[in-house]
């Protein structure tokens, strides 16, 4: 082998350019081009759609709020022959009855999400889910028919007697008076209560299931060691279930206030429309926004018909938000992580 | 303290020979998991919460019968049930046993009250049923006050029907072949249509009927018919289907996949070959399951059909009444006749949701072992 | 009902943060007659438990027990002492039911649904599953370890270290709270490592920590028994010789049974040894058991003979 002489000092090597990242033709087969876009039009199609949706809602919302300002949003009469529209008054309403159906739904979706997951036997516990998952099928028009004709004579004895009872606090108050011996019954009638509670059966199937699903997911192991430790089945429960499973309640639980904001037919059913700003639901009269634009769209005029939508976009723009929050919530959580 | 130890039996070289003198049979024992103290403070409390609640009863105005009783029973039961076990047993056991009761107590109330709503509608939608023209005939020409062995809601549920089927046709395969993108092509471009359809599963369904409402009936003059409806509907599941398929296709474990591809197949081979029939029980359950909303919401068919009286098949140039909208016309109209009819329909729609749900499980269990 | 030549438990006085309290939670002691015919008074009686009477280590027994799981037999009569105050250690081959029956010795077996068992599990000559005994009872004095580290991650190293005694409901004076943390942590041969890190999630160790965690987890409610399921199977050697000089140390005061795959590992800290062996298909049971010298030495049985010299499993 011939000896390298050096005569000068070894320059710097020049810079490795054969090691960089290659392209790849990933060779598709004509079948797969065809797939390809075929696919990727479908895709796009589906985005047009929903897409245009979207849009169209914001653009129908700026004469509206061109011609209204920020009054829409606090103006609480919807009157559109003297040309005063606001939605605040359904806002309170919307949320009213949504506060009202978490309240009710969110303890009897957890006590039952922690019983089907954490209590029933195997057998019982797969028939159980396939029940809540009936109940979540259920079309929205029974429970409206369970509200108003089932419900709604109970349910005016109790708000009667919470009236009567915590009464002192505004949120419980209706003006009039309890104590007379023929108190007025249908001052308790078609309230954002008895809304409230249709609505909450609807939506607590939702939030039960993805408790359900969450719970399902804590370690084994973690469960073992509190068993091992001697630890009672609630005491289990509060210690690894319930921690592992936060995440998955609260976004089950916003899930399901999404869907209370947006419930119509139920609300329709029971509630006597009113349009003033009060934070009393078991008083009579309400609106929320669902409401609205089923009883007004018939006649309105196409001014009307815009601040129609552009209440439906505000309505559509808040439960976008609160299902975004709850997706992250649960995603960030400890069962998220693990999927 | 080793010499001196023995083991028990383990002069036996081995357990496998068959015992000498049989000592006690070799069965399974039956483990009671409740102590005698478990059971009898739960009866106990149950049943002497009752009588003290009964007793007092008489003494407090209820607010409503039946209603109030029970829920006094139930709290004045956890009452004595928490302060029974506390005599005899540590805070462990009492947290472990008032908590079990409140658990127990919420799921009976949910179960209980999806079964006062079923069984209320069924009770009440039995006199209309119980007419075999309520399954034949339309309103066509029937007064609301009209007897209930006149007049039936055939054009609802063929209303209902042909809107579903629609609606169907529109999104099943949009749904499914946006899920398909997703997942097979990917993409940066896919990753904007997942967000654009679950950002769009937060639409609200009336928000829905109302988009279509304007664009259809208003500005494109098309009048409330079938078809309006349908794409209403459409509309309002297109995001539901794609999502719960898109889900589906996820949670497919990707082995398959590149099982299928180490084969040489195309990726078009593997989805159809492999993909679609390994997911095809989820994805008919996510199918079923959004028809059986779309069938079930009365707000989308609110705003863009009419309720109409009189059978019609062509969703194209007249209003088609559905089932959901007939109930909805029905009870609001005061009558009470009307209102059983109402119920009826209410009723029918209920077995018609429970009969797709079934159907549902049905698809999701053969998943096992038939492959 | 004990067996003759047994050694009676140690006496000596354990001085733990736990005795001296005054226990302000009252436990029902086990004495729990046999007859079926208990009667509402003895039941409801308040007897507190008497800790110090139980203190140290106690003696398991397993009587006849088999177990299945739905119809399905593995583990066939086994018969075994485990003295108080000694390492037990169930060796064999996969599968033969070691772990079944360990699970068997503190009632966790039962917590899947087709899971059944026959026989009796003497705790101090009183069958842990006799009707009326609690079962949360029982696995506060029979603890375990279990193969994979499970430190509750949402919980300090402290919390965790107390977590038994807040699932058990006992209560520690504040004082007294952190010596149970330092005493238990020390027993672990942990504390030096994490002294300083006393706040930190339970989920932030190395898996050897998190096993000690675990140990001194256990530990902290002063259990006369602690069963081991192969807590070194997923540690490094290093992690696993702390974990071999914890348990001969505990041994003076725990019970141990030790579940492990590896022979030297059971030559080394044992005293008594069980094999366990399941034929093809058959349900699983003890060949051979007796003290670990004679087992590894002088093995009466030729399947022990071949286990032990490595000829399979």
């Amino acid at each position: 082998m011939a000896t390298v002489t050096e005569s000068a000092p070894a320059a710097a090597a020049p810079p490795d350019t054969t090691d960089v990242p290659r392209g790849i033709d990933p060779g598709l087969a004509r079948e797969d081009k065809v797939f390809f876009v075929a696919a990727r039009t479908v895709g796009i199609v589906v985005l047009a759609i929903m897409g245009s949706i979207g849009v169209f809602l914001g653009y129908q919302s700026i004469p509206t709020l061109s011609r209204y300002g920020a009054s829409f949003f606090t103006e609480s009469q919807w009157q559109p022959e003297n040309d005063v529209l606001g939605i605040s008054a359904v806002l309170v309403g919307t949320f009213t009855v949504a506060l009202v159906a978490l309240v009710i739904a969110f303890p009897l979706a957890l006590t039952s999400a922690i019983y089907i997951s954490e209590y029933a036997t195997s057998r019982v516990k797969r028939l159980l889910v396939s029940v809540i998952d009936l109940m979540a099928a259920v079309p929205s028009i029974i429970w409206g028919l369970w509200g108003f004709f089932l419900l709604q004579p109970k349910a005016i004895h109790a708000a009667h007697w919470l009236h009567t009872h915590v009464g002192w606090l505004p949120f419980f108050n209706v003006d009039t008076d309890p104590d007379s011996a023929s108190w007025a019954q249908s001052r308790y009638a078609a309230s954002a209560f008895i809304a409230g509670i249709a609505v909450s059966m609807m939506v607590l199937p939702m939030a039960a299931a993805v408790m359900i699903h969450v719970f399902g997911q804590a370690p084994i192991g973690e469960r073992e060691a509190a068993l091992g430790l001697g630890s009672t089945r609630w005491g289990m429960v509060r210690t690894v279930v319930l921690p592992f499973g936060r995440g998955g309640i609260i976004g089950g639980s916003m899930l399901s206030l999404g869907r209370a904001l947006g419930e119509t037919i139920a609300v329709v059913l029971i509630i006597s429309p009113a349009f003033d700003i009060k934070f009393r639901p078991l008083e009579v009269g309400t609106n929320t926004v669902a409401a609205l634009i089923a009883g007004r769209f018939g006649e309105a005029t196409s001014s009307q018909l815009s601040a129609l939508l552009t209440a439906g976009f505000v309505l559509f723009i808040i439960t976008l938000i609160i299902n975004t929050l709850a997706a992250m919530i649960v995603a960030r959580s400890r069962s998220g992580a693990q999927e | 303290m080793t010499a001196t130890m023995n083991f028990g039996t383990s002069s036996q070289p081995s357990p496998f020979a068959p015992p000498a003198d049989d000592v006690r049979p070799d069965v399974p024992r039956v483990l009671v998991k409740t102590t005698p103290d478990d059971r009898l403070s739960f009866w106990g409390s149950l049943v002497g919460s009752g009588a003290l609640v009964w007793l007092l009863y008489t003494q407090i105005l209820p607010f409503s019968g039946r209603v109030g009783f029970v829920i006094l029973w139930y709290g004045a039961f956890l009452a004595m049930y928490a302060g029974v076990t506390a005599m005899g047993n540590p805070a462990t056991v009492v947290l472990d046993r008032l908590m079990g009761a409140i658990i127990r107590g919420g799921a009976y109330v949910v179960f209980g009250t999806l079964a006062t709503a079923v069984v209320f509608t069924g009770a009440k939608g039995v006199e209309a049923l119980s007419n075999l023209n309520f399954f034949t005939d339309d309103m066509a020409g029937v007064r609301p006050t009209d007897d209930l062995s006149m007049g039936g809601v055939v054009h609802a549920m063929v209303g209902s029907m042909i809107e579903i089927g629609i609606a169907v046709a529109v999104t099943l395969p949009l749904g499914i072949g946006a899920a398909v993108y997703m997942n097979e092509v990917g993409g940066p471009l896919a990753r904007v249509v997942r967000t654009i359809v679950e950002a769009m599963t937060a639409l609200p369904s009336i928000v829905a009927g109302l988009f279509i409402y304007t664009v259809l009936i208003v500005t494109l003059g098309v009048s409330r018919t079938g078809i309006a409806a349908a794409m209403a509907i459409a509309i309002m599941m297109l995001p539901i289907i794609a999502r719960s398929a898109d889900v589906v296709l996820r949670v497919m474990p990707g082995g398959l996949r590149e099982a299928s591809l180490a084969l040489g197949a195309t990726k078009w081979q593997t989805v159809r070959q492999v993909v679609l029939p390994t997911v095809r029980p989820g994805l008919a359950t996510a199918l079923i399951l959004g028809i059986a909303r779309g069938v079930g919401e009365t707000s989308p068919v609110l705003l863009t059909s009419g309720a109409s009286t009189y059978f019609n098949a062509n969703p194209f140039n007249e209003p088609m009444n559905s089932l959901p909208l007939y109930v909805f016309a029905a009870v609001r109209s005061g009558e009470p006749l009307y209102i059983a009819r109402g119920f009826g329909a209410a009723a029918v729609l209920m077995v018609l949701v429970l009969i797709l749900f079934i159907i549902t499980r049905i698809l999701a269990r053969q998943k096992v072992g038939r492959r | 009902m004990t067996e003759a030549g047994l050694v009676s438990p140690p006496s000596f006085e354990i001085t733990s943060p736990l005795s001296r309290m005054a226990p302000t939670t009252t436990v029902r002691a086990l004495q729990v007659p046999q007859s079926s015919s208990i009667s509402v008074r003895e039941i409801d009686r308040e007897a507190p438990y008497d800790r110090a009477a139980h203190h140290g280590a106690g003696q398991l027994e397993a009587r006849d027990v088999s177990a299945w799981f739905g119809s399905n037999k593995v583990l066939e009569r086994v018969n075994l002492t485990m003295p108080a105050n000694a390492v037990t250690a169930l060796i064999g081959p996969s599968g033969c039911g070691k772990s079944t029956f360990l699970r068997v010795l503190n009632r966790m077996h039962e917590l899947v649904p087709s899971a059944q068992l026959a026989g009796e599990v003497m705790l101090d000559n009183q069958d842990i599953y006799a009707p009326g005994t609690r079962i949360t009872e029982t696995r506060k004095r029979i603890g375990m370890v279990f193969q994979k580290p499970n430190p509750f991650p949402t919980m300090s190293l402290a919390d965790n270290v107390t977590a038994g005694l807040k699932l058990n409901g006992i209560k520690v004076a504040k004082g007294d709270r952190e010596a149970l943390i330092e005493r238990s942590l020390t027993r672990a041969g942990l504390w030096k490592e994490v002294k300083d890190r006393l706040k930190e999630p339970g989920g932030a160790l190395s898996g050897g920590q998190q096993q000690r965690l675990c140990i001194a987890r256990s530990l902290a409610i002063e259990p006369e028994v602690l069963l081991m399921d192969e807590p070194c199977s997923a540690l490094d050697p290093t992690s696993t010789r702390r974990v071999e000089e914890t348990i001969m140390e505990i041994k003076q005061q725990v019970t141990v049974v030790i579940v492990t795959h590896n022979m030297q590992q059971a030559a080394r800290v044992s005293q008594k040894c069980a094999f366990f062996l399941a034929e093809m298909g058959t349900p699983g049971g003890i060949v051979e058991a007796g003290d670990t010298a004679q087992i590894f030495n002088d093995p009466r049985d030729p399947r022990t003979n071949d286990y032990v010299n490595g000829r399979f499993g």
